[in-house]
């Protein structure tokens, strides 16, 4: 492998697992949910992202395959990491009284959907 | 005819795909993926009866560039955040963001962009699906922060998806 | 020098996944637990795509990919047991 590939390569890796670290640091360190949120969410979607473009680059260059399954690996966090955090956001609301209180209103004529019953399909078109 | 046999074209094209990057092309297994393409959206139909519009593919690819480049950009801003301050100095609030876009498909797409980009993570729906409710992890300006994202995203996907 | 930062890697996701325990252990309460435990299945899909850079194989993609989907999985139906008091309605 040329020197340029195997520097591109480490420096992804090294990249990568710096973002799983702050992450998880940040899950940690950070003192209430909706704050650890952010956390995890971001910097491991990037981080994860790296490694496997690492992955990817390493298999091209050494053994001159082209793998595809990063890609795959790589879009299915991508599009499941959102649905994760609001689905672990609607849970923290559900069971905390005191953020219920801090939630800013809708704007609408009704509620959040956590809180609030939503309207059917039927409801909506009458 | 096709419309029977095909609900969701794109769905259908998207599960060929997936299955050929999964298992490796073969000729073998590009036809057993076709099967399962014309297969999985016949089966669903039934709970997906509206059919999805998609505006021109130039406008996806250039939502997906940006998004993509926020995303890096959104990673070192959370990165310096985590690192260098308290957690309690953090000035976090969740904030409104009253919505244009209607059809679902194009919401879960802003939530999702929203959840990925700079400090900002959607954290539930209203009842009637019109607002969007967001939790910033460091903002002075709300005003600024609902502003920011009507512009940068849900006017792109409003282009996207409701053209 | 892909070995020396592949230890590198090692060491710091093993930490945050030490980190990720510490936030299961701890709590304090329940989906703050759910949200560690997604986090350290992602760790752990860092961890397997970088055993297979470091043996130069291909073979635990498949790890790997079931790995994500059952981390999704496990997460969205612990949540949906908050939300909605049972998983299949």
């Amino acid at each position: 492998m040329s020197g340029f590939g195997e520097i591109a390569v480490s420096a992804l890796i090294c990249l990568g697992a710096f973002f799983l670290f702050v992450g998880s640091f940040g899950l940690a360190k950070l003192p209430d949910l909706m704050r650890r949120l952010h956390g995890p969410t971001k910097a491991t979607t990037l981080g994860i992202g790296a490694l496997l473009i690492a992955s990817m680059l390493y298999f091209i260059l050494e053994d001159e395959i082209v793998s595809l399954h990063e890609l795959l690996i790589t879009t299915f966090l991508f599009l499941t990491a959102p649905v994760t955090a609001l689905m672990v956001a609607k849970a923290h609301i559900l069971l905390d009284k005191e953020d219920q209180e801090k939630l800013p209103p809708t704007g609408r004529e009704v509620g959040w959907s956590v809180l609030d019953a939503p309207q059917t399909h039927e409801a909506k078109k009458s | 005819m096709l419309k029977t046999l095909l609900p969701h074209p794109l769905l259908t094209l998207l599960i060929v795909l997936m299955w050929i990057l999964l298992s490796g092309f073969s000729v073998g297994s590009a036809a057993f993926g076709l099967i399962l393409g014309v297969a999985i959206p016949r089966l669903t139909s039934a709970y997906w009866p509206d059919r999805t519009r998609i505006g021109s593919p130039l406008t996806i690819v250039e939502y997906a560039l940006i998004v993509l480049w926020d995303i890096v950009v959104a990673n070192f801003q959370v990165a310096y955040l985590i690192l260098f301050r308290r957690g309690d100095d953090l000035h976090s609030q969740f904030v409104t963001i009253p919505l244009d876009l209607r059809t679902p498909e194009a919401i879960t797409a802003l939530a999702g962009t929203i959840t990925m980009t700079p400090g900002t993570v959607s954290a539930s729906l209203s009842a009637d699906g019109r607002a969007l409710l967001v939790h910033c992890l460091e903002t002075n300006d709300p005003e600024q922060t609902v502003a920011g994202i009507k512009s940068r995203y849900e006017s792109r996907l409003q282009r996207i998806f409701e053209t | 020098m892909i070995a020396i930062s592949c230890t590198v890697a090692f060491i710091a996701i093993s930490a945050a996944m030490l980190l990720c325990l510490y936030r299961v252990l701890v709590g304090p309460d329940m989906p703050t637990r759910i949200l560690a435990l997604d986090t350290l299945t992602i760790n752990a899909i860092a961890l397997v795509v970088l055993i297979g850079i470091y043996w130069n194989t291909g073979l635990y993609f498949e790890a790997a990919l079931l790995f994500a989907m059952v981390g999704f999985l496990t997460t969205v139906a612990y949540c949906k047991y908050i939300l909605r008091g049972n998983v299949m309605e």
